[in-house]
């Protein structure tokens, strides 16, 4: 008996040591580290990327050669033009010194080569960054659980329409006002296409959003569609700005779980 | 016992489709430019002033986000907010905004940055924000001359737009013009090209010839335009960068309305001789002239697809001026207007899903779109004369020029460049030194 206590005694001691060392860890608020700042470094050089007319100019100095060497006719009046050129292109001096620095350059891919080199080595070791590693990594994690959570909801979400809705009409009319408010549509969007982006949401009794995910999460990255992601974000931006939602008081288990269809074809198409 | 096994899971099985999933369609919402806040960049103590043409520009951050400022502005899709209302000051807002704060002012977005300019280089570095969000939607960071600041406020401009749109932006290009100076029956004519929102004009040419429908080379810095140089007019070819000009072709006679294949290989235009004009294409390589069509009317105003396998036109074939496609061959025409009165100057979307037209109808010239085989016809806008759209790089936005009525003085006439978007609620006049006429928008400068 007095064994029983005594082992009963020492267990329950270390339990209470435990708890004592782990979970003030617990308690403590996370550091709150500044966000890791990553950028991508782009080179711009000193007029535009577009490239000169290579072939073109060519051309272009081979008939002023030949035609330097021909009789001025009626038919060739860029020979005169040229004379001109100095007053008719009205371009300062200095401008012509960059121009020959950037035919330079572009005689000379192994000058570029250097540059480009340089700019990634210097990207390189941002990338390697244990910090924004982390960062990478959290990222990913918050996109996946949120591709996982998707899949099998989605035939449930086809399922519900033979209930009959649980809101009354005009509980539901507030909830819609509100969120009418709230949405700012994207302005510029395709006019051909789908542009439904349906969003389940998980409540809280007091209507703040506690959960919120894109259901056709999948096509916010699909090429061509970039449209869609701008639109699912500011149906994103419209729930969180409408927080909390106007929820009806009671009735909580039916709305918990609460699906807004965001319909931007009916506003734009009119 | 048994029972109350049952009894659990029965109701562990049947209680999740118990409550079935509520939905609500949300139909409406809010048709107002989303207000984003730009707050100036940060300039890094010990950067350098840049002195621009004797003009010294003391606070760089501050001058890229009013360009910013002013490009979103124009698109009509963004309403920048004032930055009296800004609490954050652009140093702390640029590491980690108090999103709270901006959330007050009603921003959605938005965009902060720093900027340093030591050893005769500029590096900007900004970042957007979804403020509701609390999250960091692009950063990117530039580096080049200090001169070329305006470049970097819209390379920037446009990465934003692309960001919160989806759409590629269109801020980092330019537009080249006819300006025009002196009354209307002696206007002396210069080609001249500026930035998009109107900076940085340069003229080309002097102003002792006519020019026309200067038009962009979509992949390099060669121009093409009509010029009555010796009062012949001719297509011409112009190197914006070197000045080198030079007549294309070696045709008998009147060409004009030139316009660049997509791929800058070749030029299409029209020919007319004995009252006749066709369609002509030149290789720019080989010199190598093809004709295309071969009618009796007058086929003139000639665009490529931008896949260059169509080519849409006008032509009076059928009694009036109407809009036909054909392939890049000549084959295969096919008319795709039938409206009442006459269609003109078709252009093809760079994006491939529109054409651009003017339309005279009862006196009235109307801008307006419509899908390449016809359908959908779209007017966007309607005056007393304007003509000649030209599309900005993504598509979204076309500027074309509107000319005012002269009164019994013939006075009161003048010509200016104006812009719409698609949807045709967004028009906006665009400010030029002199008068100005038929614009056309180069592609983006950085691609």
């Amino acid at each position: 008996m007095t064994r029983s206590i005594f082992l009963s005694l020492v267990f329950h001691s270390v339990m209470i040591i435990l708890t004592a060392l782990t979970l003030p860890f617990m308690m403590r608020n996370p550091i709150d580290l500044p966000p890791i700042l990553s950028v991508d470094l782009i080179q711009i050089t000193d007029k535009t990327n577009i490239p000169y007319a290579a072939k073109a100019t060519k051309i272009l100095e081979k008939i002023k050669k030949e035609e330097e060497k021909r009789v001025v006719s009626e038919q060739a009046p860029p020979t005169e033009k040229k004379k001109e050129k100095p007053d008719r292109i009205p371009l300062p001096d200095d401008l012509n010194k960059e121009k020959k620095e950037i035919i330079k350059k572009k005689q000379n891919p192994k000058e570029i080569e250097e540059q480009i080199r340089q700019a990634s080595e210097f990207e390189k070791k941002e990338l390697f960054d244990p910090n924004q590693i982390a960062a990478l990594i959290d990222k990913s994690k918050e996109d996946t659980a949120e591709t996982l959570k998707k899949s099998d909801k989605l035939t449930q979400s086809d399922v519900k329409k033979s209930f009959s809705n649980a809101l009354t009409l005009s509980q539901e009319d507030a909830l819609k006002a509100q969120i009418f408010g709230c949405w700012s549509l994207p302005l510029g969007l395709p006019y051909q296409e789908n542009l439904l982006v349906r969003i389940k949401l998980k409540l809280k009794p007091d209507g703040t959003v506690l959960r919120s995910e894109v259901l056709d999460h999948a096509r916010m990255n699909t090429p061509g569609q970039a449209f869609y992601k701008v639109l699912a974000e500011s149906a994103l931006r419209a729930i969180r700005i409408c927080q909390p939602l106007r929820v009806p008081p009671t009735g909580y288990e039916k709305w918990k779980d609460l699906q807004l269809n965001f319909d931007a074809n009916e506003m734009l198409k009119g | 016992m048994k029972k109350f096994i049952f009894a659990i899971i029965y109701l562990f099985i049947f209680n999740t489709s118990s409550f079935a999933l509520i939905e609500v369609d949300i139909t409406r919402g809010n048709l107002d430019p989303l207000p984003v806040a730009v707050s100036p960049l940060y300039v890094e103590p010990g950067s350098k002033e840049i002195n621009e043409d004797g003009k010294i520009i003391k606070n760089v951050g501050e001058e890229i986000s009013k360009v910013i400022e002013l490009n979103l502005k124009r698109s009509g899709l963004f309403n920048p907010l004032k930055k009296d209302s800004f609490v954050q000051k652009p140093d702390i807002a640029h590491i980690k905004p108090r999103f709270e704060d901006w959330r007050l002012i009603k921003a959605q977005a938005l965009v902060t940055g720093k900027v340093s300019i030591f050893d005769d280089k500029l590096r900007a570095e900004f970042r957007l924000w979804d403020t509701i969000a609390g999250k960091e939607m692009v950063a990117l960071a530039y580096s080049t001359s200090p001169n070329s600041w305006r470049r970097v406020a819209h390379l920037i401009s446009d990465k934003i737009y692309q960001r919160l749109t989806g759409e590629e932006g269109y801020f980092d290009s330019r537009i080249i013009y006819v300006s025009e100076t002196g009354p209307k029956t002696q206007r002396y004519k210069k080609l001249a090209i500026m930035d998009q929102d109107g900076a940085n004009v340069n003229y080309l040419t002097l102003g002792n010839e006519l020019v026309l429908t200067p038009r962009f080379s979509p992949k390099n810095q060669l121009v093409t335009y009509l010029s009555y140089f010796r009062n012949i007019p001719r297509v011409y070819l112009l190197d914006i960068e070197t000045g080198v000009q030079e007549v294309v072709g070696d045709f008998p006679g009147m060409t004009f309305a030139p316009r660049f294949s997509p791929d800058g290989k070749k030029i299409i235009m029209s020919f007319a001789k004995d009252g006749n004009s066709d369609i002509y294409t030149m290789n720019l390589e080989s010199r190598v002239v093809e004709k295309i069509t071969d009618h009796t009317s007058i086929d003139t105003s000639p665009s490529y697809s931008p896949d260059g396998k169509y080519i849409c036109f006008n032509s009076d074939r059928s009694g009036l001026q109407q809009i036909y496609v054909m392939r890049n061959d000549g084959s295969n025409v096919k008319r795709i207007t039938f409206g009442k009165g006459l269609y003109g100057t078709p252009v093809w979307s760079p994006r491939g899903d529109l054409i651009a037209f003017t339309r005279v109808h009862k006196g009235k010239f109307y801008i307006g779109v419509m899908r390449p085989d016809g359908s959908g016809e779209r007017l966007l806008t309607e005056n007393f004369y304007q003509e000649a759209p030209s599309w900005s790089p993504n598509g979204r936005v076309l500027i074309f020029y509107r000319e005012t009525k002269t009164d019994s003085e013939g006075k009161g006439f003048s010509a200016k460049l104006w812009s719409i978007d698609l949807t045709g609620y967004n028009e906006r006049l665009i400010e030029t030194e002199t008068d100005a006429s038929d614009p056309s928008w180069s592609s983006l400068l950085s691609k």
